[in-house]
């Protein structure tokens, strides 16, 4: 949403004759902008080449002498554990149920908030409640809710047990984590998608009605391909944020009963046992994978970024 | 100037200079008291909050440490911890004379043993932490056990089973299942590693015989009638409320189940019948006729490596660990003494029955600590990620197949 649009490219190839005032204004906005890349490169870049470059040494911050250059081992070690492939693969299926769930729910709290014509400003800000609590919060209140000793999911469920641990097995637990990750960001996903129900035009919806369609048909035909690319812009951000999960789990489980994420054995690694070598391999795997990820879903789903930001 | 407000280490370079002292959240109203009797004319020491959990305590110290934190002047550490700290050069090693006191003939072996890292003292020992065998005189006389000679972790199995009691250990996946562990492992003669000042390079001696033995104890609990349902998940909470109900049970836990149930007499959860049919006992042996190693916790005071004020930070530990300082934390909070002395005070005899109080010094003077070694936090969980579930434990397996991991581990070929 820039104030100012790019100017429209000509027909031809070659590029238009810059005035001498124009040039003046681009250097000077080059200038202005200078000390904030400056800045950007420092807290970004900096991390981020220290860690590579961390990645190529076994190097413990308690035993700091031992530290030695092992080159690409401690990636290899990475990628030969089964323990690895096992946390991408409980990752990935955090990532894909959540963002699937959020996009269902997500959509339809859209649809309420775009549509509703009572008490719009209520019921829109009970919607959005959730994504104002902090995710740890939201992690210990679904933990307790979860929690067989004095939570109340036993209780609401006819089918279980009321001592059912939740936390007990892989599954139960990977379960109470994804409810409590859904339920803190499906009011991100409905913001994004209101937005883009914004964008389509009440004109095509009644020309659609006119023409006789269903409620259905209207959804299908008119609605939804219309909001294509805010769909994806929402999409890709949710599963890039979903793939980098930390927050719920460290509160709900700690890891245990095999429900760590790829984040939280980096955390391990790099944090609670010191391993500054194998755990900025694992950084930068990680942060690979999440580049994947978003180029995947920009290349399969086609999202044009730049449509999606009405530019152009 | 703002963001001094949240820092006490913002006393600026005039004045009177303050020591931040980082405690762990145990006996937190003495030392409050312990720190402002041995504030002196030239410094004051403030008290600074560290998390409830040892692996967050050891987080954020290692994180203020590794920065060079000159504001880390005084910290509680548990015991495991000092080698680790030691060898990253974040502790200040103690000048002989203080290193002398610190390890004196006053104090317990098994708490002198947890201060020293390749022949130097790096912190003074505060309180001293130690396992026995609590149990039920009345199961203990229903099995038939003599409880007054060494019993073995056959013969209380056993006599649990036998008599509708059961045998409470800790053995969720964390650090106390690594103390039964090594507890075990040492009470057969052997250890996890040797050669500990090699670093990663330490020899690996859990594939043994004492390995083995350590692991038949386990898996004959496990198996046993006598374990606890929770079992899996148990730590030093789970298995009090069993002591009193039923037949009761033999439990291995720190030194603070006495007070603990001593209060459950004053509220009335408890009766004082009960509660004589309280007993105690040295930690079992893993192997009859070989002495057990009960396990060694507590807290050392270190001084960090880059406080502006070492000189009166060493003087303050020194202060803050006096045998008058400890009596005062074991008479106030039930955290037993590192020093012979403190034990015959009148004041610790008053609060504890003079064979308990007997029993306590024995322990932490013949006690076996956990490894030491600069990746403790590493063998540590490598250790607990092969014997846990208890289970599943195995003699013929469980030894070898953790000895491979953690040289995989150790060598940086496997995760953890």
């Amino acid at each position: 949403m820039t104030a100012v649009t790019a100017p429209p490219r000509s027909e031809g190839a070659a590029k238009p004759e810059l005035s001498d005032r124009a040039r003046a204004e681009t250097r000077l906005g080059q200038r202005l902008v200078a000390p904030a890349i400056v800045l950007m490169l420092v807290v970004t870049a900096f991390p981020m080449i220290r860690a590579l470059y961390l990645s190529l040494f076994s190097y413990s911050l308690t035993a700091p002498e031992d530290r030695e250059f092992v080159g690409l081992s401690n990636y290899l070690t990475a990628l030969t554990d089964s323990l690895f492939w096992r946390d991408t693969f409980v990752t990935v299926l955090y990532m894909l149920v959540t963002v699937s769930v959020e996009l269902v729910i997500g959509f339809v709290f859209a649809m309420v908030m775009h549509r509703v014509v009572f008490a719009r400003g209520v019921i829109r800000t009970s919607i959005l409640i959730p994504y104002g609590i902090i995710t740890v919060v939201s992690g210990f209140a679904w933990q307790f809710a979860f929690s067989f000793q004095n939570g109340f999911v036993n209780d609401w469920l006819p089918f279980l047990d009321t001592d059912f641990n939740w936390f007990g097995d892989t599954t139960p637990a990977v379960i109470a984590i994804m409810v409590s990750e859904i339920w803190k960001t499906t009011p991100f996903m409905s913001l994004l998608l209101l937005a883009g129900l914004a964008q389509v035009s009440e004109d095509m919806i009644e020309a659609a009605k006119v023409d006789g369609a269903t409620w259905w048909q209207r959804l299908w035909k008119v609605i939804l391909p219309n909001m294509r690319a805010a769909i994806m812009v929402a999409v890709l951000f949710r599963a890039l944020d979903a793939y980098r999960i930390f927050d719920n789990i460290f509160v709900m489980t700690s890891g245990a009963v095999n429900t760590e994420s790829i984040s939280f054995l980096t955390y391990r690694q790099t944090i609670e046992q010191f391993q500054l070598g194998i755990g900025s391999a694992l950084s930068v795997l990680l942060f690979l994978s999440v580049l994947v990820i978003a180029w995947l879903i920009v290349k399969l789903f086609k999202v044009d970024l730049a449509a999606a930001r009405q530019e152009g | 100037m703002l963001l001094c407000t949240g820092l006490a280490a913002c006393s600026g370079g005039s004045g009177k200079p303050t020591l931040n002292w980082y405690v762990n959240p145990d006996g937190v109203d003495t030392l409050k008291a312990l720190a402002s009797s041995c504030s002196t004319a030239d410094y004051d020491i403030e008290i600074q909050l560290l998390p409830s959990g040892a692996t967050d305590q050891r987080t954020q110290l290692a994180r203020r440490l590794a920065a060079k934190d000159s504001s880390t002047d005084l910290m509680s550490l548990d015991p495991v911890f000092v080698a680790e700290f030691a060898n990253a050069k974040w502790l200040e090693r103690l000048p002989d004379d203080a290193a002398s006191k610190a390890t004196d003939d006053d104090v317990l072996a098994g708490a002198a043993e947890t201060v020293t890292w390749d022949d130097g003292v790096y912190a003074f020992p505060q309180w001293a932490n130690t396992q026995v065998l609590w149990y039920r005189k009345s199961l203990a006389a229903a099995g038939g056990l003599d409880m007054t000679q060494p019993v073995t972790w056959d013969q209380i199995i056993d006599a649990a089973a036998d008599n509708g009691g059961t045998v409470g250990v800790q053995a969720n996946k964390y650090e106390a299942y690594v103390v039964l562990i090594n507890a075990l492992i040492q009470g057969a003669g052997g250890d996890i590693i040797s050669d500990n000042e090699a670093g990663k390079d330490a020899k690996i001696d859990i594939d043994s015989d004492a390995g083995r033995d350590a692991a038949a104890v386990i898996q004959k609990l496990a198996s046993s009638k006598a374990a606890q349902p929770d079992l899996t998940t148990s730590n030093e909470g789970t298995s009090l409320g069993q002591m009193f109900g039923g037949a009761g049970e033999f439990m291995t836990n720190w030194t603070f189940v006495y007070k603990n149930y001593e209060g459950l007499v004053d509220s009335g959860d408890i009766t004082a019948d009960e509660f004589a049919d309280l007993g105690w006992a040295r930690y079992p042996a893993t192997v009859e006729g070989e002495e057990s190693k009960p396990p060694i916790g507590g807290i050392d005071i270190g001084v960090g490596a880059f406080s502006k004020h070492t000189d009166f930070a060493l003087e303050a530990a020194a202060c803050v660990t006096s045998s008058e300082a400890q009596v005062d934390l074991a008479v106030n909070e039930g955290l037993m003494p590192s020093r012979t002395s403190a034990y015959e005070t009148p004041e610790l005899a008053e609060a504890y029955p003079p064979d308990l109080l007997q029993l306590f010094s024995e322990s932490v003077d013949s006690g076996g600590p956990r490894p030491k070694s600069s990746y403790y936090a590493t063998i540590s969980a490598a250790v607990q990620s092969v014997w846990h579930s208890p289970t599943s434990v195995d003699p013929d397996k469980t030894p070898e197949e953790s000895a491979k991991f953690l040289r995989d581990v150790l060598d940086g070929k496997a995760l953890l």
